[in-house]
């Protein structure tokens, strides 16, 4: 299977990174998500993902052309805009042991799509949600989306006057129970919230400040690499250890807050900021609201709570896919017929 | 007592109609009326009688007006007739506008205070002390409005002939499970009779008299006979969201899919039924559910498909499999959001934006809606495109009697898949390769395990391996199979229904006409104009349209639209033949009557 030298590193499926990877990017070179797509190459392989096992699902803009760019050995869904959820909804009901990864822009997920958006954590759909966010529409050139803070300028100079709608602080309050937010400038931190979001169960939200070079990077920007960079304020040390490692991993003592998922994987959680609980969801609104007060960009996992049903079992279906249940598995009998024939005589 | 049958206008030497006559009864709707209808309906059903009942309701859920329709007929014509000869007037609003309305000589039952019968000489008037009767029959006055509509059941009983024996079944059966509320019912009915056996007179009017016509038939609407349709079908993802008159189907298939679709060891269910936030997410979980493998559907009327229309051209270029139930209703906007159109045949032929040509299944009756409905599924996979099933309000929330829906032996049809030993085998595998020529092509599902397999797909340009692509040609290349693919569906699809009276003459109608248009047929023929009628049952137009196109002089297209949308495709597809095609339409929201297409076609054939 693989195509790498024989000296690559192996994962525990024997796959190298290479693996891993997708169709050349044609996004504009430094476009932040390029390097999201990196992270998620780099945490499906140290998951040791099955990547047959892969359903990608994208909207439309520059963001959701990346599924394309990772995991070849994945099947991928790119549609229309702002209703990724709605695909990740019906595959994953289709099949329940698909490992679901769903892209999408602040355009396609906070205005076209904000009702897809609220209603996939409602349900909680199990899927990574990964919004790649640039605070502008890149592939309609540069318009504003609705993250874009209050006062922030387009290239052009227009002024947005409207408030921004915060990703994070709506899916805390629909009930999410994964919510993080990273930078596409720290590629460790958001190493660790993938492999914690490839862990857990039901719907992972996570906001990813994704700059655009072409359109948002300039000095009047707060989406620009540089303001990012000024402004983020990481809440904690991420460490994510996958089950199978938790026996061989020390975790040191303090304040190290441990949050394990149901398959016994665990994030250990070092706080950096002090007083932040990110098991409690009205201290955590409460800090990014004044964080965002202040300009700040607060990132890590900002509210995670590890148990919590996804659709499929919800709705209490069998355990293999309905999509391969044979025949016999869904067409009643003549005899049903017959009956049912009977009440409406 | 002014049972005035003795007036010349109403009795004279007319010949008393057996078993052909229509009846209305005029409620208020959400006063149980429906139940009472639907007992009346059965009870004549029960007595061998062919019959039909239209509910005209409105789109409210208590204290409009509300009108039934139920015709008996002889020689089994079970579409609305224009004329009633016995009138139930249990709606002081309305009242006195119904009486106007009337045909001359019919019977009028009603509540006597309203006093109608001075209002007109020449219908035959039988009033009813309802009040009197409920306090009566029943001690608990909260229960006395659903009552009251139960003692008129009683009252048509006995002016019409029907054997009470057959009312209190019916009832049992209507409120099957709930014995005081069959008894109260039962009661009410027979004090209903009781009273009109002494103090009304016979009428020689009209009557029923037992017959052996619905021995073994059953009584269903269109959306149950869908729903079950999708049930045998092995339905396994189901995304909707409710809009009358389309919420029935998937919720007479949640009823059916609790008792029928549990694993039987764990209980657990195989089917997942999502009701999304909108007709969007519904159509993109369909879609989405048919490419990764399962059987998928959801209902809806026009406004919903409006609203499906952008996934709609996604699921055609992609190649996803789906079923879209439309059960159209009178639009366009709100319209009449509780009456019947068929309106929607132009959109869902092309739903979408850019290039987009539908398969379409138009079931006419109970058998068809069960049986389309099932094969829906195999052409979705076999196709893998979205399949519109249009049915309308007439069809889908009408009693109609059927026979019994024989079980569907054909197993399912997958379609093109592949497995993974497959894909192993295969050296050069292209998800859009059109490998057998036929448009089709093969596919995998996701999580397939194996390595091979996996693609990508996008609504964006693409070539015959699913990669991006912006070529000229390889867009040409994608759009043309499609369009093969619609040839190919040709030989798939139900082919039509011909009843020919060897004439040059044709007539071409689809769903919910037909009983109109067959009994049209016989009027226009005892009149002298034969006519050939051709029933279409599905898009893409079949061998079968061709000839019949072909051979006729005039083709007659009936349909229940303002814009002659079925006879528009028609004159598109058959362009050597437009002139052919005359304009027979009827849209104000009513069921499609056999008087309304003899007068047009009479009209132009006078021209
Ligand atoms: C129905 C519809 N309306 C408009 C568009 C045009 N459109 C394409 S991408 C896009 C915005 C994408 O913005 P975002 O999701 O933020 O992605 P980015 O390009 O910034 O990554 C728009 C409006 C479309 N494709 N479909
Ligand atoms: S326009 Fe912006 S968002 Fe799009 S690829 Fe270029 S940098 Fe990235
Ligand atoms: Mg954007």
């Amino acid at each position: 299977m693989s195509t790498a030298t024989p000296s690559a590193p192996t994962n525990k499926l024997g796959m190298t990174k290479q693996d891993y990877v997708g169709s050349k990017s044609t996004l504009c070179a430094g476009c932040g998500h390029d390097s999201i797509t990196g992270q998620i190459i780099n945490a499906a392989f140290e998951m040791s993902i099955e990547g047959h096992r892969v359903a990608k699902y994208s909207g439309i803009g520059c963001s959701s052309k990346t599924p394309a760019y990772f995991l070849n050995q994945g099947w991928g869904f790119n549609g229309v805009h702002g209703r990724m959820p709605a695909l990740a909804t019906g595959a994953s009901l289709a099949n329940r042991t698909l490992v679901n990864i769903g892209i999408s822009g602040d355009g396609d997920s906070m205005s076209i799509g904000t009702g897809q958006f609220v209603h996939a954590i409602r349900r909680n759909i199990p899927m990574i949600y990964i919004i790649e966010d640039n605070g502008v529409y890149g592939l309609t050139k540069g318009q504003f989306s609705a993250t874009a803070d209050k006062g922030s300028h387009l290239k052009n100079g227009a002024v947005n006057e409207l408030p921004p709608i915060d990703p994070c602080t709506l899916a805390i309050e629909l009930g999410c129970g994964f919510v993080a937010r990273s930078f596409s400038g720290n590629p460790k931190q958001l190493n660790a919230i993938l492999k914690a979001a490839f862990a857990y169960e039901g719907t992972a939200i996570i906001d990813v400040i994704s700059p655009c070079v072409t359109f948002n990077n300039h000095d009047a920007s707060t989406r620009s690499y540089k303001h990012v960079k000024d402004h983020d304020f990481p809440l904690h040390d991420l460490g994510f250890i996958q089950y199978s490692e938790v026996e061989d991993v020390e975790i040191p003592a303090g304040e190290t807050e441990i949050v394990t998922f149901p398959d016994g994987s665990k994030v250990a959680i070092k706080a950096i900021h002090e007083g932040y609980d990110p098991t409690d969801r009205y201290i955590a609104t409460k800090a990014i609201h004044e964080s965002m007060q202040k300009g700040e960009f607060l990132t890590g996992l900002l509210y995670i709570h590890a148990k919590h049903a996804p659709l499929p079992e919800l709705l209490n279906l069998v355990d293999e896919p309905l999509a391969t249940l044979p025949q016999s598995a869904v067409k009643p009998g003549p005899e049903v017929l017959a009956a049912i024939m009977e009440t409406l005589t | 007592m002014t049972a005035s049958l003795a007036s010349p206008a109403v009795s004279g030497g007319a010949k008393t109609r057996i078993n052909d006559f229509s009846i209305q009864v005029a409620t208020v709707n959400g006063s149980g009326s429906q139940t009472a209808n639907t007992v009346l309906l059965r009870a004549i059903f029960q007595m061998g009688v062919f019959v039909s009942g239209k509910n005209l309701f409105p789109s409210n859920i208590a204290g409009l007006p509300t009108w039934f329709t139920i015709r008996a007929s002889a020689q089994g014509y079970v579409a609305r007739k224009a004329a009633n000869e016995m009138l139930i007037l249990m709606n002081p609003e309305t009242a006195k506008d119904d009486i106007v309305k009337a045909d001359a000589g019919a019977l009028v039952i009603y509540d006597e205070p309203l006093q109608l019968d001075k209002l007109r000489p020449d219908l035959a008037y039988f009033p009813v002390p309802f009040q009197k009767l409920v306090t009566a029959s029943c001690p608990e006055p909260k229960l006395h409005k659903l009552v009251k509509n139960m003692i008129y059941v009683g009252v048509a009983a006995r002016i019409l002939g029907v054997d009470m024996v057959e009312v209190k079944k019916a009832i049992a059966k209507q409120l099957k499970g709930k014995a005081k509320a069959v008894e109260l019912n039962q009661n009410a009915a027979v004090a209903g009779y009781d009273w009109a056996m002494e103090n009304l007179p016979d009428q020689d009017h009209i009557r029923v008299v037992r017959d052996s016509k619905t021995q073994g038939l059953i009584i269903v609407d269109g959306n149950e006979a869908c729903a079950l349709g999708a049930l045998f079908a092995g339905v396994t993802v189901v995304g909707w969201y409710p809009i009358t008159p389309a919420s029935s189907l998937v919720e007479t298939f949640i009823e059916y899919a609790e008792e029928y679709r549990k694993d039987p060891q764990t209980g657990k269910s195989t089917v997942a039924i999502v009701q999304m936030e909108d007709e969007l997410a519904s159509a993109g979980v369909v879609l989405a559910a048919g490419w990764a493998g399962a059987r998928s559907m959801t209902s809806t009327a026009g406004p919903g498909i409006s609203l499906m229309s952008e996934f709609i051209g996604l699921g055609y270029y992609t190649e996803c499999p789906g079923v879209f139930f439309n059960v159209q209703r009178t639009g366009p906007s709100t319209g009449l959001p509780t009456r019947t159109q068929q309106s929607d045949i132009e959109m869902c032929a092309k739903a979408s934006h850019g290039d987009t040509l539908h398969i379409n299944l138009y079931p006419g009756n109970m058998e068809e809606c069960f049986q389309f409905s099932y094969d829906a599924f195999d052409l979705a996979e076999r196709f893998q495109t979205p399949i519109f099933v249009v049915t309308d309000l007439d069809l889908g929330m009408q009693n109609w009697a059927s026979r019994p829906f024989a079980y569907p032996d054909k197993p399912h049809d997958r379609g093109k898949v592949l497995d993974q030993k497959q894909l192993a085998e295969i050296q050069d595998w292209g998800r859009y390769k059109d490998v057998d020529g036929d448009g089709l092509c093969y596919r995998s599902l996701p999580g397939t395990p194996g390595g091979k397999g996996a693609y990508f797909t996008r609504g964006s340009g693409h070539n015959a391996y699913a990669l991006y692509s912006e070529k000229p040609e390889d867009y040409v290349a994608v759009v043309d199979r499609l369009r093969k693919k619609y040839e190919t569906a040709k030989s798939y699809v139900p082919k039509p229904v011909f009843r020919p009276l060897g004439s040059d003459r044709g007539m071409l109608a689809f769903g919910s006409s037909d009983p109109a248009v067959l009994e049209a047929q016989d009027l226009l023929a005892e009149q002298g104009l034969k006519t050939d009628y051709l029933r279409l049952r599905a898009l893409p137009f079949t061998a079968e349209v061709d000839a019949f196109v072909k051979g006729m002089k005039v083709v007659y297209v009936v349909e229940q639209n303002r814009d002659g949308q079925m006879a528009n495709l028609l004159r598109e597809f058959y362009p050597e033949h437009a002139t052919k095609f005359k304009n027979v339409l009827h849209y104000d929201g009513l069921a499609l009557d056999a008087q309304t297409i003899v007068d047009q076609i009479t009209a132009f054939e006078q021209k």
